[in-house]
């Protein structure tokens, strides 16, 4: 007979294997999503900085836009973003849209 | 060579854990659980132990504590009373859900409102589903006995979970009665090397507790919970075995006084049940086959064992020291449970009694025993749950 898959957990739920919370995808779970507008980006890494998530992709320095993989849509990255001259280089956009 | 003193319940349940000398323990005072840690404060401040003793702001904080300290790697104790093992309450469900071997003497106190200080169950049978096992304890002795033991319950391999010991606050926590201590060395072989289970201080191997679990899995956990919690029983009397060859005292599941032919008997918890085995003489005397059936392990509930014990009985009281407004107390439903393991059930009645530390006087349980006597010969229940001393 087949093992139950209940009996082969890990006591406690303990996980037993570091960084496996990026095989959970939590993209999904987003309403808004975070458009990137380059033109307006000054790269002073708020975003990058104030994201809850680790969703910002940052590369040589510089802000090159968002892992929707993994983005939920909470917009601190737009509400924090400088912009240049009032515009700002994130703006939230409603999803299926 | 054991010792024997004249001790109350907190000092002695506090000499078990200076003997076994917890890696951490997280405590914040409440009455009548206040002095066990004071004296065990003592024991820290006076080198006699090197637990790392976390003076926290409240009962959530130190059960918060010992679940850190517990996933970390280390052995952990704490105790606490009514109120505080309410405030708790949240955290003991992740206590047991993470599986962790903590160990915590419950002295048990009425719950508010209306505020009271005393002892009765209200505490310990309001956190009987949080996953935790429970040990009911009759006197110092016990509450002693059973502390040392539910170390070792706790932290074998197969079990890996916390166990309350319960005792009554003031009867039992603040009296002074004859109580024979173990010798250290003996206490340290008895509870052993602390054995880790997947701790998160092991740096070579990172790894998380307390995930997210959603509707895919969750229930596998809970059905794997109930799993561990079929294999206590076992491990209980494992122990107990091997507690009486160093001590010479006998523990089971459960304690049964002059039961085996008995026709009329009373289910009772924790120090009432010494009161009650009084007055059971009293009746053996007048040709009355009277007996006591005593629970010690509440949570593992040992279903089939006390259907055995009780199958020849006539007429069953099971006494509550905590009540179940709107229904009936919580031992009593545990008996009707153990009803359907059997073909011919006991007429069965449920007395409340000592709530808020009303006295339990061996008159209540002439009263109790009166009552069994008139209904195992007419065979009728008048009423199935009663309150009894209280005051008209």
């Amino acid at each position: 007979m087949k093992e139950p898959l209940w009996k082969k957990l890990t006591p406690g739920s303990v996980v037993l294997e570091a960084g496996s919370a990026v095989k959970f995808k939590t993209g999904s779970w987003r309403a808004f999503r975070p458009k990137f507008i380059e033109e307006n980006c000054i790269h002073c890494l708020f975003c990058w900085m104030f994201c809850p998530d680790m969703s910002v992709i940052v590369k040589d320095g510089k802000m090159t836009g968002f892992d929707y993989d993994y983005c939920k849509g909470c917009g601190i990255c737009a509400f924090e973003c400088p912009g240049k001259k009032g515009n700002k280089a994130i703006a939230m956009e409603e999803e299926g849209k | 060579m054991a010792k024997i003193v004249a001790v109350t319940g907190n000092e002695a349940v506090a000499e078990a854990l200076r003997q076994i000398n917890p890696d951490v323990c997280a405590a914040y005072p409440i009455t009548p659980a206040t002095d066990l840690m004071q004296r065990f404060a003592d024991f820290v401040s006076n080198g006699k132990v090197d637990t790392e003793l976390v003076l926290v702001e409240s009962e959530h904080s130190a059960m918060s504590a010992c679940i850190g300290a517990a996933a970390a790697g280390g052995r952990v104790a704490t105790a606490t009373s009514s109120q505080g093992l309410a405030l708790m309450w949240e955290m003991l469900f992740i206590a047991a859900g993470d599986r962790l071997p903590i160990v915590m003497p419950l002295v048990n106190r009425a719950l508010s409102a209306p505020l009271n200080i005393h002892g009765d169950h209200s505490d310990s049978m309001g956190a009987r589903d949080s996953g935790w096992i429970q040990l009911y304890s009759e006197n110092a002795q016990e509450a002693y006995d059973n502390t040392i033991q539910a170390f070792r319950i706790a932290e074998n391999m197969d079990i890996r979970l916390p166990v309350m010991v319960c005792f009554d606050g003031f009867i039992i926590s603040h009296s002074i009665e004859r109580v024979e201590y173990i010798d250290d060395k003996d206490v340290k072989n008895f509870v052993g090397e602390y054995k880790e289970m997947n701790p998160l201080l092991d740096m070579d191997k990172p790894k998380s507790y307390g995930p997210l679990i959603l509707p895919d899995l969750y229930m596998e956990y809970k059905r794997a919970q109930h799993e561990v919690m079929t294999k206590v029983k076992d491990v209980v009397l494992n122990v107990a075995d091997d507690f009486e060859k160093l001590s010479k005292r006998k523990y089971g599941l459960f304690e049964t006084y002059r039961l085996d032919d008995a026709d009329i008997a009373i289910v009772i918890l924790n120090s009432a049940a010494g009161t009650a085995k009084d007055v059971i003489d009293q009746f053996r005397a007048k040709g009355i086959k009277a007996g006591i059936l005593k629970p010690r392990l509440f949570r593992p509930f040992p279903y089939e064992e006390v259907a055995d014990a009780i199958k020849n009985v006539k007429a069953l009281c099971v006494m509550d020291r905590a009540d179940s407004f709107g229904a009936y107390g919580p031992l009593f439903i545990e008996l009707c449970g153990v009803a359907l393991h059997l073909q011919e059930r006991p007429l069965m009645i449920n007395k409340i009694y000592g709530l808020g530390g009303r006295d339990f006087m061996p008159e209540h349980a002439e009263l109790v025993l009166n009552e069994l006597v008139e209904i195992s010969k007419t065979g009728k229940v008048k009423i199935f749950k009663e309150y009894i001393g209280v005051r008209e």
